[in-house]
């Protein structure tokens, strides 16, 4: 067999061509989503969204109603015990974050264990790709899309509200309202995500693909397409890899936005740590001889 | 008399603390003010105030003759950012920020036409900053950065500016630069308030000085407010050392 029948043999499979999908989809939009969530400062949000998105699944789940619902009711909860913690006690957010966030995921477990069903734990903690249904496809599609796209029409708002939301505020906008649309777009792609990593793994693709791109670019607007980029080449390369090596996707996927991150901050041309400390070193050069 | 700002009796706490109490300002079109007081004389949180970022416990704002939202709404209100509140390293362009000022200018997504971007090329003429269009925002000197959020409230069209501290971290060059800036703006009828540490550069600023200290003590000429016996009401001393020298 040579090399390309290779490369199509994963493709030949339904629920690797439906993993794929998803992975991909997934990928790019935590990835273009993660390039605010860095520069605003919200990693650990992206953490705690993810998370406490949970219950609001499973009660989706119980009473009929579409994941989504519930994965933005829950998400935008844990924002606003965060926020009533945080500014109504002498707690730092960081306690706040990881208070809030555990009890509400902690919930979740508790209502999967409790509800008849054949929701899978497992599923939903590590991420379900190759058992990915029709129905879950279209879900995912429809989510992702929808989510993106908000993204991409507004992103002018959300990078505003990222770097000057008091300007935002001078102009008449609603800078609170803008960052709640923001969080409430984070708990869709946490549940997008959820299908393709789970729980635990959704954080890393909310993260490493905008710090990685941060590192490239002074531009935003290039940011928001390495991001991406990046992000489906390491969850192209993750799937294949977890299929010739019969490895966990999700991790393979994880695991390769890592390495991506790994090369860019020790090579990226004018922010990685060889070209700073070249700089450096010149400098120091060029002062020692004059 | 055709009034920008109208601060009437305000009050504000932080918790306990009382920021401002019973402050009233009147500000004109064509004016600059400069806003004195020591630290934690409340300039901040009168900026805050008329910008509508903090509600007045007591008394009332009014912006350009009408409600603060209002005014924010139709683009009146610009105003400069302190050093410490930007996040210097953000992936912006000195272009793209003064486009910001023209958001409320654009629709929906915020696509830029040919009058938002002959908008910004004019600001940025105005501030000299022209060949640094291209440049990361962090990547200037400290008076380029403020003439660059100047610009940006040019861009806007704002009738009302507000500068905290702009000269703090700011060589003499480039806060002539500025000041010269701020007389053509005020000479065009917008009005400036701006709050300085720099009390000799005051005149030369400012049409008007207001003396703070969680209320105005005193609002007029700026010579006149910069009397030992004056200045000593806000700071309990005199903080231009003139005794020394006479």
């Amino acid at each position: 067999m040579n090399l390309i029948d290779l490369m199509f043999e994963p493709l030949s499979y339904e629920f690797m061509l439906r993993a794929l999908a998803v992975t991909v989809l997934a990928a790019v939009l935590c990835a273009v989503l993660s390039c605010w969530l860095v520069l605003i400062g919200w990693s650990l949000m992206g953490d705690a969204v993810s998370h406490a998105v949970l219950p609001g699944v499973v009660l989706a789940y119980i009473l009929g109603v579409p994941f989504a619902v519930g994965a933005v009711a829950f998400g935008l909860l844990a924002v606003a015990l965060i926020g009533g913690v945080r500014d109504t006690s002498k707690l730092k957010e960081d306690a706040a974050i990881g208070i809030v966030f555990t009890t509400l995921f902690s919930l979740g477990l508790v209502l999967i264990s409790v509800t008849p069903s054949h929701l899978d734990l497992n599923h939903i903690i590590f991420g379900n790709l190759l058992g990915v249904s029709t129905a879950d496809l279209w879900q995912v599609l429809i989510l992702g899309a929808l989510t993106l796209g908000i993204l991409i029409a507004k992103r002018k708002d959300f990078t505003l509200y990222a770097f000057d939301p008091t300007h935002a505020h001078a102009l008449g906008m609603n800078p609170r309202l803008i960052g709640a649309v923001l969080l409430g777009l984070l708990a869709m792609t946490s549940v997008v995500a959820l299908q393709a990593v789970g729980v635990i793994l959704v954080v890393a693709m909310l993260i490493i693909p905008g710090a990685s791109a941060y590192l490239l670019t002074d531009r935003f607007s290039k940011m928001l397409l390495i991001a991406p980029i990046l992000a489906a080449v390491a969850a192209v390369a993750g799937v294949y890899a977890s299929y010739f090596f019969d490895a966990a996707t999700g991790g393979m996927v994880v695991l390769a936005q890592g390495i991506l991150f790994v090369l860019v901050y020790l090579f990226s041309p004018k922010h990685g740590q060889l070209a700073t400390r070249w700089a450096a070193r010149r400098r120091r050069v060029a002062l020692a001889a004059r | 008399m055709n009034l920008s700002v109208d601060v009437q009796n305000v009050t504000v706490h932080y918790g306990p603390v009382r920021a401002l109490d019973g402050a009233s300002l009147k500000l004109e079109a064509g004016r600059v003010c400069g806003l004195v007081g020591m630290n934690g004389s409340g300039k901040s949180t009168l900026f805050k105030t008329i910008m509508g970022l903090l509600k007045p416990d007591t008394g009332s704002v009014r912006v350009g003759g009408m409600d603060p939202q209002q005014a924010r709404k139709r683009g009146l209100v610009g105003y400069v950012p302190q050093n410490e509140a930007v996040d210097w390293d953000f992936p912006i362009s000195v272009g793209e920020v003064v486009m910001t000022g023209r958001y409320g200018h654009m629709g929906f997504t915020r696509r830029a036409r040919s009058a938002d971007r002959k908008a910004v090329a004019e600001a940025l003429e105005r501030v000299e900053l022209t060949d640094y269009a291209h440049r990361q925002i962090g990547a200037l000197s400290g008076g380029q950065k403020k003439r660059a959020f100047v610009a940006r409230g040019l861009a806007q069209g704002a009738r009302i500016l507000l500068l905290d501290e702009p000269f703090a971290g700011v060589d003499k060059r480039s806060e002539a630069t500025i000041t010269r800036l701020l007389r053509e703006l005020s000479a065009e009828g917008g009005s400036v308030l701006v709050s300085t540490h720099d009390l000799h550069g005051l005149p030369e600023l400012a049409d008007e000085a207001v003396l703070l200290m969680r209320r105005v003590l005193m609002h007029g000429d700026p010579h006149q407010v910069l009397r030992p016996e004056h200045l000593a009401l806000a700071f309990g001393l005199d903080p231009m050392n003139r005794g020394d020298a006479a």
